[in-house]
């Protein structure tokens, strides 16, 4: 109570201190304080590694003076015994919008587009707002500092989170009684980014990730142009950011993937982003650290699942189940990779859950040293504030805890929070424990009087003999209120606690209502036995395994490359030598080594494949699985965005296209726009990262379209203001992209200065025949209208895809020179363009001697596309070795990759299926799916896995039960939102 | 006019079909009676006659077997070929659209929650060019169902070649729709909720409604009503055995509650529509004697932990614990992908269900499923000649060639809008090579 007292008066004293001394003051007299506080006797972490025992930490005027095992106390000091008490620099917050308050998301229902920006001086995009500063809609949040100060926090690193460049935040002291003059540590602290839209901005571009990070390239180009005086305009987003540019940048990634991908935009500008990870980062920790950047960590760990009810249960995937099991290891692993990391109470429901959560992350293997410093010396180096910050060091800021003990054990309480010198009590740290066994006399008759529980908050029990009695304690600021009933009689007693002895005594109110007083005994001690062999029990934390990726059918360990010597097959080369009977295939070092009979492989691993067919791996032309996103449909020409810079490797659809017999596919940009993104074509290498995935030397590839899709037509009644909205606008979108981009590299090639855009560099490559066209295509106009385009450039164009017309201009694609036409074998019917499809399609083209391909545009389909190219028999008569080259050398060829891959041969890349029956039949199942020699799909290894996934489900579901009953709290079950990518998937509105 | 060999059938065919327009006109009456011999002939009910003999007249089957059965009328020599039941397709809506994307020539889902009084048959299209496209591949017969709402309303069934809806109908109003609730339901994610999938708080209310409605309409019935609900009326049938009631479910909870429901309340033929998890609870629906329209073969498991084949192997899993399946077309793009219904059962031939097996979901289950088996879904005498031939395996898609087919009798057009492109396309390059 009087510490309390003398604590708040110095409270007060530090205002006056503290303010600012060049204000008139009207209210009273300037009075001045600069008396000295000192704290003995206590276990001081100056920081995380250097720890004094039963020091002296000084501070006065806000800061501190010294830290010392020992300290000449001043005179004017008021002196404060911690005995056996610890004090911790308080924590740092790097990512926080504390104060700043978000934008309301507004409504787009009902209204048109805006694909314009709304601002003018700034940049051409809504989303770019650099120029932001998070002082300008601050305001100090008492209430929310209050919360955060009792989760250890002292200083927050604040903005505005919303938008793609969302300019600058500001770094606070947690310090509720100055003002801003004193709490604004730095009004510009850090940059900040994200690939994630504002809300409060409609304008339509970007619309995707890959659009974020496109958009986010050029403008890093803009700054650039801009910084060097080239732009006649005024650009006050511009100019924000490159005055900025001496800030670090902190980006929030919130994903596995998108780490990666916003460490790779860095890359190119030579900018470190700190991320602000998702907490999965413990599923690609190799890639994570290969960005070299710092991180900021949420501990967002989920809670279980509930999984009493099975039918509920069933919903959970095996991923979540896993997340919710191995998420708490996140920090370690990042300890165990020797990657700098922060941590957050970003994404955590309330600040109350932090130290819950740290104490949990501890459990799975944090250790205790690495957590200190994420909270302190490392948020403070992060910001440039190691001097001031995260440690007790003279001259850093008086922002301490002062605790009962190690701070990251459970039973530890925090007792106060100081900030700038500025006390803010938590708990009473005088309050004496007094749980124990007592013998409580009253009233002539004896009770056995138990308190036990949390320290702060105890509870009684109260028995007379061995009967136990109602009773209620409350036990604050020393005194002991307690009641209790025994046979209807109400005792009801009140007490101070001692600190000179272990006994309770006070007054007491009898049932008859007379006054007497009572005196409680103390007879043993307050044990924890219980608890501690509970705890103990709970301690066995088992953590599954991971998987590669980590969900359902992932790999325990990523497939080999073998030598394989496949024998006795029915091989279907795909080349002039046809169909072989009875031939070995022997595959070394990832390359098809061998075709014949009776081969000896070696050391090869024999793989019988009597009456078995052996193919070549199907390669699927059009393709949308494996990513994260597939349209930019913000802009009528968006090729600068890459889907190589979207795929993801985790998608479940990989697995199942390799059950298919597919080996390789064309990952396209989607139809929203006549200029769609770059190509990513990868192999389905079930277990590696993107970039593995992805083609070494891939040949360039960009998506066109035309049609209802890029006109808009199926898109609702609001969706009439871009340009094109007729097949006569789009072929001048076209000219129009194709003419500015010659004139774009005679510029370039000017020696002038010029501003480089990402987009019409792949233009130019276009025109240069150095990146290749896949267009989406239907009616027969508009498909000669592209033709003829591209011949008034002089180029070719190389793919029609889907190129459901194509029967009908046959003659005029192949007088044009297109490498390849690649088509559904029978889609027909779903949209008004589509009405002369026809199944005989792919027969016609061939006839005609096009090269002609199968392609799905389907997560489904993509897993029958062996069947898919059987149609063409029963369509037009297509001889069945030409039929499988539909889904294998052709596509191939169409994608320049028919010189590795597409068919049995030699010298080629051993990416091989083996199927157990005629593989154009309904019938026939894959049984391997081979890459590299690396068996990828097997379906002896499959059958394996669905056991395993049982058995996982089964121990995951047993263990949050247990968590359940533990009762620890839960989370209904949840099924993710399945993904079906298709052409004309609107990723807002997915 | 150089012609190549391969180019022949075609040529002829161009020849015959030159003075058809859109769409083909439906065959007339059979007037005399048609053999065929020597083929393959699968009956439908899971047997096979080798070199057999098929004799029809008036419509009707008036003999089948070995090489011994007298002959009659015309013969068409189909040795080395093929011959089935017309295939038949339950939980269709075929003929209720024509373009998916165009809104006007979609049919599908009417407005309202319990609107049972709604009939498919009077908005079937007989001219459809979608319809048209499913008899080259040997689908003549439908059932036709609106999905929209809870009750959706009542299907009837039509074989496909005809001149209108009151032509095409073989049974009407055979049946009601019921889409159970979700037990699960997404999050409205435009009013910032997850997009995720999580328990339905309204599920049991939901069912309540169903309920409630099927309660009063059973008490409806009990008197003759001066004052008429369509609603109640177009249920009657549910309860006197006359009509089936489809029920759309495919959580391993929502078919146990919609089951126990429908015997609940008094419904004497209960259909299970999908069933995703009805493999799970195969002796349940046994016990409650249900049918199963199993879902899609050729669509992607729901569950990313669910075995890559499960919706190819589904109806076998069904099939095996003595179930009697159909198969369900109902999906993306699902009118146009209907001429699959054959490679659909062919899926699961691949999952190792015997052929003749998997040819009774698409003939002879489906047509005891809809009622219509006294007359269609196998080649028996005195059953419609409902049947095709084809040169080949149908149920696979290199060897589904059909040549000839028959609706009761009456042999069909097996042109199309797409043959009549193929014809005009290839005749343009013949053209051309001149």
């Amino acid at each position: 109570m009087k510490n309390a007292l003398i604590l708040f008066i110095l409270c007060f004293c530090n205002i006056t201190l503290f303010a600012q001394d060049y204000f008139p003051k009207n209210d009273g007299v300037q009075n001045t304080n600069h008396n000295f506080t000192a704290f003995t006797n206590a276990k001081i972490f100056v920081n995380p590694t250097q720890i004094i025992e039963g020091g002296t930490l000084l501070i006065q005027n806000g800061k501190v003076l010294q830290a010392a095992k020992s300290v000449s106390i001043p005179p004017n000091a008021i002196v404060i015994n911690l005995e056996g008490k610890s004090i911790y620099p308080s924590f740092i917050d790097l990512y926080s919008d504390f104060g700043v308050e978000k934008p309301k998301r507004s409504s787009m229902r009902g209204r048109s587009p805006q694909y314009d920006p709304t601002r003018s001086g700034y940049y051409w995009n809504d989303h770019i707002m650099p120029e932001t500063n998070a002082l300008t809609t601050f305001k100090f949040d008492d209430k929310k500092a209050e919360e955060l100060r009792a989760a250890g926090f002292g200083v927050v690193n604040t903005h505005l989170q919303d938008g793609i460049a969302r300019g600058t935040s500001a770094l606070i002291a947690l310090n509720s009684v100055v003002n801003d003059s004193e709490r604004i540590l730095l009004e510009k602290a850090a940059q900040h980014f994200s690939f994630t839209r504002s809300a409060a901005k409609n304008q339509s571009y970007p619309s995707s990730i890959m659009g974020s990070m496109a958009l986010l390239r050029q403008m890093y180009y803009d700054a650039d142009w801009y910084s060097k005086g080239n732009s006649t305009t005024k650009d006050l987003a511009l100019e924000a950011l490159i005055a900025n540019r001496g800030l670090i940048s902190i980006f929030e990634s919130k994903d596995k993937l998108n780490n990666l991908r916003a460490d790779k935009v860095g890359d190119l500008f030579n900018i470190q982003y700190v991320l602000l990870g998702g907490g999965f980062e413990y599923e690609n920790i190799a890639e994570v650290k290969a960005t070299n950047a710092s991180f900021i960590l949420p501990l967002n760990f989920p809670e279980a699942y509930d999984v009493s009810n099975p039918y509920q249960a069933a919903y959970v995937s095996l991923a979540d189940m896993r997340h919710w099991n191995q998420a708490p290891t996140n920090p370690k692993v990042f300890v165990e990779n020797n990657i700098p990391f922060s941590l957050t109470t970003h994404d955590l429901k309330s600040p109350k859950d932090f130290m819950t959560n740290l104490l949990k992350a501890i459990e799975y293997g944090l250790d205790k040293t690495k957590a200190l410093e994420a909270l302190t010396t490392i948020p403070a180096k992060t910001i440039g504030k190691s001097a001031e910050l995260g440690n007790l060091n003279k001259g850093a800021y008086a922002n301490f805890l002062i605790t009962s003990g190690d701070i990251f054990e459970k039973e530890t309480v925090i007792f106060e929070n100081w900030v700038q010198g500025s006390p803010n009590i938590l708990k009473d740290k005088s309050q004496k424990d007094i749980r124990g066994e007592y013998n409580l006399m009253v009233g002539g008759k004896t009770f056995q009087l138990s308190i036990k529980g949390d320290a702060s908050k105890p509870t009684a029990e109260i028995k007379q003999d061995t009967t136990k009695l109602k009773s209620k304690i409350t036990y604050t600021k020393d005194w002991v209120d307690l009641s209790f009933t025994s046979q209807e009689d109400t005792y009801r007693m009140t007490g101070l606690v001692s600190n000179h002895s272990a006994n309770i005594a006070g007054r007491s109110i009898l049932p008859n209502g007379n006054e007497t007083s009572f005196n409680a005994v103390k007879t043993a001690v307050f044990l924890e036995k219980e608890k501690e062999e509970k705890e103990k029990e709970l301690k066995k934390i088992e953590i599954v395994p991971l998987t590669f990726p980590n969900l359902a059918f992932g790999n325990t360990n990523k497939p080999n490359q073998e030598n394989l010597l496949f024998k006795n097959a029915t091989v279907w080369t795909g080349e002039d030598a046809g169909i072989l009977t009875e031939t070995d295939v022997l595959i070394q070092n990832g390359k098809i080594a061998k075709i014949g009979k009776n081969l000896n492989g070696g050391n090869a691993r024999v793989i019988d494949a009597t009456g078995k067919h052996l193919t070549a791996g199907i390669i699927d032309e059009h393709s949308h699985i494996a990513l994260s996103s597939v349209n930019e449909g913000g802009h009528n020409n968006s090729g600068e965005v890459k889907m190589e810079d979207v795929v993801d490797p985790d998608d479940i659809g990989i697995y199942r296209a390799l059950a298919g017999g597919v080996t390789s596919a064309q990952l396209l940009h989607g139809s929203a726009n006549p200029i769609g993104g770059r190509s990513a074509i990868i192999k389905l290498k079930w277990g590696e990262n993107a970039d593995k995935m992805i083609y070494k030397n891939s040949p360039k590839f960009i998506k066109f379209a035309l049609g209802e899709n890029i006109k808009q037509s199926n898109w609702g009644a609001t969706e009439t203001v871009r340009f094109p909205q007729t097949r006569m606008g789009a072929e001048q979108v076209f000219i129009d992209n194709f003419q500015r981009a010659k004139e774009y590299e005679v510029l370039k090639k000017s020696g002038k200065p010029f501003h480089y855009n990402e987009e019409m560099e792949v233009m130019v490559e276009i025109l240069n025949g150095e990146r290749f066209i896949s267009c989406h295509s239907y009616v027969q106009s508009e498909i000669n209208m592209l033709m003829k385009v591209a011949e008034q450039f002089n180029f070719k164009i190389n793919t029609f895809t889907h190129i459901l017309e194509g029967y009908k201009l046959a003659d005029k694609m192949k007088d044009h020179g297109i490498i390849g036409a690649s088509t559904f074998s029978d889609w027909w019917g779903y949209k008004f363009e589509v009405n002369d499809a026809i199944p005989y399609n792919a027969a016609i083209m061939y006839d005609y001697g096009l090269t002609v391909g199968i392609n799905s545009d389907d997560g489904e389909m993509i897993r029958r596309l062996n069947q898919e190219a059987g149609k063409t028999m029963k369509y037009g008569n297509v001889p069945e070795q030409e039929a499988w080259k539909m889904v294998t050398i052709n596509p191939a060829k169409m994608l320049h990759i028919d010189n590795r891959v597409g068919s049995i041969k030699e010298g080629k890349e051993g990416d091989v299926v083996l199927w157990n029956d005629n593989p154009l039949s309904v019938y026939a199942k894959a049984e391997k799916t081979v890459i590299e020699g690396a068996i990828y799909f097997d379906i002896e290894k499959d059958s394996q896995k669905r056991q395993a996934i049982q058995s996982e489900r089964n121990k995951l579901i047993q263990l949050m039960m247990d968590e359940k009953n533990s009762g620890e709290k839960t989370q209904k079950p949840t099924r993710k939102n399945p993904r079906d990518f298709h052409c004309d998937t609107n990723h807002l509105e997915e | 006019m150089k012609i190549i060999p391969k180019k022949l059938p075609l040529i002829v065919l161009f020849l015959i079909s030159m003075h058809i327009n859109a769409q083909q006109t439906p065959a007339l009456l059979q007037k005399n009676a048609i053999t065929i011999q020597g083929a393959t002939a699968h009956i439908g009910n899971g047997s096979v006659l080798e070199n057999c003999t098929i004799v029809f007249e008036n419509g009707k089957i008036t003999a089948i077997g070995n090489v011994s059965t007298q002959v009659k009328g015309t013969i068409i020599n189909a040795s080395g070929k093929h011959v089935y039941p017309g295939f038949i397709v339950t939980n269709s809506t075929l003929g209720l659209a024509e373009i998916d994307a165009v809104r006007a020539s979609v049919d599908v889902n009417e407005i309202g929650s319990m609107i049972p009084n709604v009939r498919s048959l009077i908005a079937y299209n007989a001219e459809s060019k979608i319809v048209e496209s499913m008899r080259p591949n040997g689908v003549l017969i439908g059932q036709i169902v609106p999905r929209g709402g809870r009750i959706t309303g009542t299907s009837s069934v039509v074989q496909f070649d005809a001149w209108n809806w009151e032509d095409a109908v073989i049974k009407t109003d055979d049946a009601i729709h019921l889409n159970w609730p979700n037990s699960f339901s997404r999050g409205r994610w435009w009013e910032g909720e997850s997009r995720a999938y999580s328990p339905n708080k309204n599920y049991e209310e939901e069912i309540l409604k169903v309920s409630y409605f099927l309660k009063d309409a059973f008490a409806y019935g009990k008197i003759i009503q001066k004052e008429k609900n369509l609603a109640f009326q177009a249920v009657q049938g549910l309860f006197t055995g006359k009509q089936k009631l489809f029920i759309n479910a495919d959580g391993e909870k929502e078919i146990i509650d919609a089951i126990t429901f429908a015997k609940e309340i008094g419904i004497k033929e209960v259909v299970l529509v999908g069933g995703y998890d009805a493999y799970k609870i195969t002796e349940f629906l046994k016990q409650n004697n249900v049918s199963v329209i199993a879902g899609r073969t050729q669509s992607t498991p729901i569950f990313e932990d669910d075995d890559y084949d499960l919706p190819y192997k589904m109806p076998k899993l069904l099939a095996d614990a003595g179930i009697l399946v159909a198969l369900n077309p109902d999906g993306r793009m699902e009118r146009m992908n209907t001429r699959n219904l054959p490679f659909y059962a062919g899926q699961v031939v691949g999952q190792g269900m015997d052929k003749e097996e998997a040819l009774k979901m698409i003939t002879s289950n489906a047509a005891k499923i809809l009622g219509i088996d006294n007359d269609y879904g196998t080649l028996e005498i005195g059953k419609s000649a409902t049947l095709f031939i084809s040169e080949g395996d149908a149920l696979d898609a290199r060897t589904n060639l059909v040549s000839k087919a028959f609706i009761d009798g009456r042999e069909i057009s097996l042109n199309s809008h797409h043959t009549t492109l193929y014809q005009r396309y290839s005749e343009k390059y013949e053209m051309q090579k001149q």
